[in-house]
């Protein structure tokens, strides 16, 4: 008998919809939808996906404990061997959802799971020690190479068997350390490491220093009645047009805007340029994801000291890290050179 | 964008609906919002409703950007 499988798949691998349908609530259909079709192929008949469990992104991120409790015993009802989840590429609501909802059934069924994402996917950081979670392309271009690195590991958890290196099977490194013996001695690795390291030359650390990239809180505003607050988001608004061409994903920009005189944003003025949600709220009343309004109100009545005349904006949609930080790191210097006291930094 | 902007010297706070998220990137001063597409603001909401709505989340942030923090932490 082939091993069953239960496959995790959001509202747009399903081709449900994009973002319009992305607050579908989770649902249960018998056999293989979507990107199921190839990892069946790959099984070469060893494994069967018995079943495919679809939710939308948002509805999962909105309704965390609900979907999870919801699919749980959507999977229950299967009795898998395995429970995969995605690939979720780098789909930062769809990874997250993917590690999460993985975690659970692993935690509270006892079943076997796998998910697959890009390394710099908000997810990975989320699930990587407790979950395997196969390292693959940023976008789903990469479905082929996804797969062809899932499948085969898909099968060895599922079975049962013994799981190599992070390296040799490719998954993200879990923190999971086992001994072994090398070919050749420290020393000789370590002389062939630098040899390398002075030519030039790639060479793989066996020791990689953990990342913790932590910045410790600012102190709190002491006085807002007199403070200048500037106002930023990855919500993507913009004024209406999007003059600047701030892309709708992996955006390599961002926006810098005078918002002197502007006490609302409205439908006619504003919109967003972020093509990773619905935009239909955002654009009737961008005061939703940049709350203009509001603070105008507040610095009327003296609870804050001014709003800040200019906003800076991007579309935090599959853009990478290093843009970010770097967008970042560049206007908090013209933010600190302003005098701004405090920043509200909004996220969809 | 947060951390970039902690570290510069600028006191700063997240507001966005999947908090989990915003603790793995590592802000510091985290507000909840409401959803994703609309985080200050609720469409099944009148617009003056809506607006109530919206000024208790950010007054919620200014809450958070006057408060002392020592590690990361939601203002629920």
């Amino acid at each position: 008998m082939s091993l069953r499988i239960v496959h995790y798949i959001n509202q747009f691998f399903a081709q449900i919809g994009g973002e319009e349908k992305a607050d579908i609530p989770a649902e249960l259909r018998e056999g293989i939808v979507g990107p199921g079709s190839a990892f069946q192929a790959a099984f070469k008949g060893e494994a069967e996906i018995v079943a495919t469990i679809i939710c939308g992104d948002s509805y999962f991120g909105e309704n965390e404990s609900k979907a999870k409790a919801e699919i749980i015993e959507m999977v229950k009802g299967q009795k898998p061997d395995l429970f995969i989840a995605g690939p979720a590429f780098n789909a930062g609501r769809y990874g997250y959802a993917c590690g999460t909802i993985a975690k659970a059934v692993k935690e509270e069924l006892g079943i076997p799971v796998l998910t697959g994402m890009y390394i710099e996917n908000p997810g990975v950081d989320q699930a990587k020690n407790d979950v395997l979670i196969v390292s693959t392309k940023n976008s789903a271009a990469g479905m082929r190479d996804a797969v062809s690195k899932m499948a085969p590991l898909a099968l060895k958890l599922a079975k049962g068997e013994p799981i190599g290196a992070s390296i040799e099977e490719g998954y993200i490194p879990n923190g999971v350390r086992v001994n072994f013996f090398e070919k050749e001695r420290g020393s000789q690795r370590a002389v062939n490491m630098l040899l390398k390291k002075l030519a030039g030359k790639p060479f793989t650390t066996e020791y990689p220093m953990p990342n913790f990239d932590r910045v410790e809180p600012n102190p709190a505003v002491k006085d807002l009645a007199h403070a200048t607050i500037a106002l930023v988001t990855s919500g993507g608004i913009v004024p209406k047009g999007n003059p600047d061409h701030i892309e709708s994903s992996s955006a390599s920009h961002y926006g810098k805007y005078d918002i002197e005189g502007v006490t609302d944003l409205t439908e006619a003025t504003y919109e967003t340029a972020h093509g990773g949600y619905d935009p239909v709220y955002a654009n009737q009343d961008a005061d939703r994801v940049l709350p203009v309004d509001v603070l105008r109100d507040m610095e009327k009545e003296g609870k804050i000291g001014k709003l800040h005349r200019y906003f800076y904006t991007t579309v935090g949609n599959g853009t990478a890290v290093a843009s970010s930080a770097g967008f970042a790191a560049e206007y908090a210097q013209e933010l600190l050179k302003d005098n701004v006291q405090a920043v509200i930094l909004t996220s969809t | 964008m947060v951390k970039e902007i902690e570290r510069a010297g600028i006191p700063v706070v997240h507001i966005c609906t999947v908090t989990p998220i915003s603790m793995t990137v590592g802000a510091n001063r985290i507000v909840p919002a409401i959803a994703i597409p609309h985080p200050l603001g609720n469409p099944a909401l009148t617009p003056e409703e809506e607006k109530v709505l919206r000024r208790k989340i950010v007054e919620k942030a200014l809450t958070a950007l006057t408060t002392e923090v020592d590690k990361q932490t939601i203002f629920e």
